[in-house]
């Protein structure tokens, strides 16, 4: 029973991290009774579950995920939409309009190839294409706005502990900033230059998402940015 | 041009042509995260070798038809450059190309963990823009950075070496003059962690005595490389993590 690093140290693939008994969680794999890493990353445990905080990975789709994608085609059936993930989505017409519907009559003017969407996914299992929905509230054609896109892996940092972060940005920035889980957010204010300095700043968390201290310097960042476009 | 070719591959004082010890292997420089683009990559320079790794995915797989149901598919190619070598070399793949992209694409194969993500692809472009002997080692070494820095699960690192016999004394690390008139070259790829070799090829001939001193040679090689490897995976992030003393990471999701 030992565990070979500790919390917070950056960990390579093959990297033994403990043995004995312990469980493996999070990119961690094991072999016999030992635990190693599977990826680059932010070592961590609690009690005997061991896990490895990503600094890079892609965006796999979870049911229940708001994401934010773009109509790349458009077919009988539905849309297919680019949600920045290995996978491409699929959102049939029956998740677009309230049933009863009129078959593919006016198709075209619900969603065109090029619309960025928000959407829910509603089904996926990695053996078909995850399935997503826009019959809800909030959800559908994004009609203004501008659309940023980052590392997935630092999307927890850009909410922060219990939304801290995010609401920050809401409440400095008096914007309107949606969060999609596949590392695309846009960001909506009332001009386009209060937008860029949204942008910039979200840019900075991502850069720095490892850092300590970095809501301060958001805050002071943020405010110092807002100011001058005023 | 007439090329002159060495009279002996290893001097009176039982040193090689460049200097180096039998056991001793060339420096070796990596970097990680050179290319904006690929979603991960990585430069190796070692001795005169440098070459250039890219990695793309997982992606959407095309054709479709490639795509496999329980796993990623894993692709692979090795180019040389046409100014790689000292002769141009013509830029259309050549049988040669096409198998050390195979047998690179094997070796690193049983260390990505494809499972995690079915009916996807992971592309891998090896660019050799120097040669001088040993580039499939070098560019596995590469490879599996790039792999790593693309945040894609692995098993193990992946450290490649080769050794071989020049001038009747067992080497390591043969580099353009020995591989060419030298007695012997035998690439190893060795994932150190788990202890498994993922790639042994041998070009020329070893008794079973010299073969188990190359081996054994070649896989003390791998270990050292290894070494480099993690070290130059951890300079990368640390700067990144440790911008302002230590790192804090509060994350929590909606």
């Amino acid at each position: 029973m030992a565990i070979y690093t500790q919390k917070k140290q950056i960990v390579t693939p093959g990297e033994l991290l403990a043995q004995g008994e312990y469980y493996p969680e999070l990119n961690t794999f094991k072999e016999k009774d030992k635990i190693y890493s599977m990826i680059v990353g932010l070592f961590d445990y609690r009690g005997n579950r061991l896990s490895v905080v990503p600094l890079k990975h892609c965006y796999i789709p979870y049911v229940g995920d708001l994401v934010i994608g773009k109509v790349v085609d458009s077919g009988m059936s539905g849309w297919t939409v680019d949600i920045n993930s290995p996978y491409s989505a699929l959102l049939p017409l029956t998740e677009a309009i309230s049933r009863p519907h009129s078959m593919r009559k006016d198709v075209e003017g619900i969603l065109r190839i090029g619309d960025m969407i928000k959407a829910k996914v509603i089904a996926f299992d990695r053996t078909k294409d995850p399935i997503l929905t826009i019959r809800d509230r909030d959800l559908g054609k994004v009609t203004r706005g501008k659309v940023v896109k980052i590392l997935p892996s630092k999307i927890p940092r850009l909410i922060g502990k219990k939304g801290s972060m995010i609401n920050l940005l809401k409440k400095v920035s008096l914007c309107d900033l949606t969060v999609g889980q596949n590392g695309v957010i846009l960001v909506m204010c009332k001009s386009s230059e209060a937008e860029e300095a949204v942008i910039d700043v979200i840019r900075m968390i991502e850069r720095e998402a490892h850092t300590q201290g970095l809501t301060d310097r958001v805050s002071e960042a943020l405010r110092r940015r807002i100011a001058g476009t005023q | 041009m007439i090329k002159s070719y060495p009279e002996r591959l290893i001097d009176e004082n039982g040193l090689r042509l460049d200097g180096r010890r039998p056991d001793e292997l060339r420096p070796i420089k990596l970097e990680i995260g050179v290319l904006g683009n690929a979603d991960g990559s990585a430069y190796i320079e070692q001795g005169k070798n440098k070459i250039l790794v890219g990695v793309y995915g997982p992606r959407e797989i095309h054709p479709k038809h490639a795509e496999l149901p329980n796993r990623a598919v894993l692709r692979c190619r090795y180019r040389m450059a046409p100014f790689s070598t000292e002769e141009r070399k013509n830029p259309a793949p050549s049988r040669r190309e096409i198998e050390i992209s195979k047998v690179i694409r094997e070796a690193l194969e049983p260390a990505v963990m494809s499972e995690y993500y079915p009916r996807t692809v992971i592309d891998i472009f090896i660019e050799a823009l120097q040669c001088d002997g040993g580039t499939r080692c070098a560019g596995i070494v590469a490879a599996s950075l790039a792999l790593a820095d693309a945040g894609i699960p692995m098993r193990d690192l992946v450290s490649s070496c080769s050794a071989g016999k020049a001038g009747g004394e067992i080497v390591l690390d043969l580099f353009d003059l020995e591989d060419k008139y030298g007695e012997a070259d035998m690439p190893v790829a060795l994932m150190v962690n788990l202890n498994m070799v993922t790639l042994l090829q041998m070009d020329g001939k070893l008794n079973p005595i010299e073969f188990e001193r190359a081996f054994t040679m070649a896989i003390e090689g791998c270990r050292k490389i290894r070494g480099l490897q993690v070290e130059a995976l951890k300079k990368r992030y640390q700067g990144i993590v440790e911008r302002e003393g230590t790192s804090e990471f509060d994350e929590e999701d909606t």
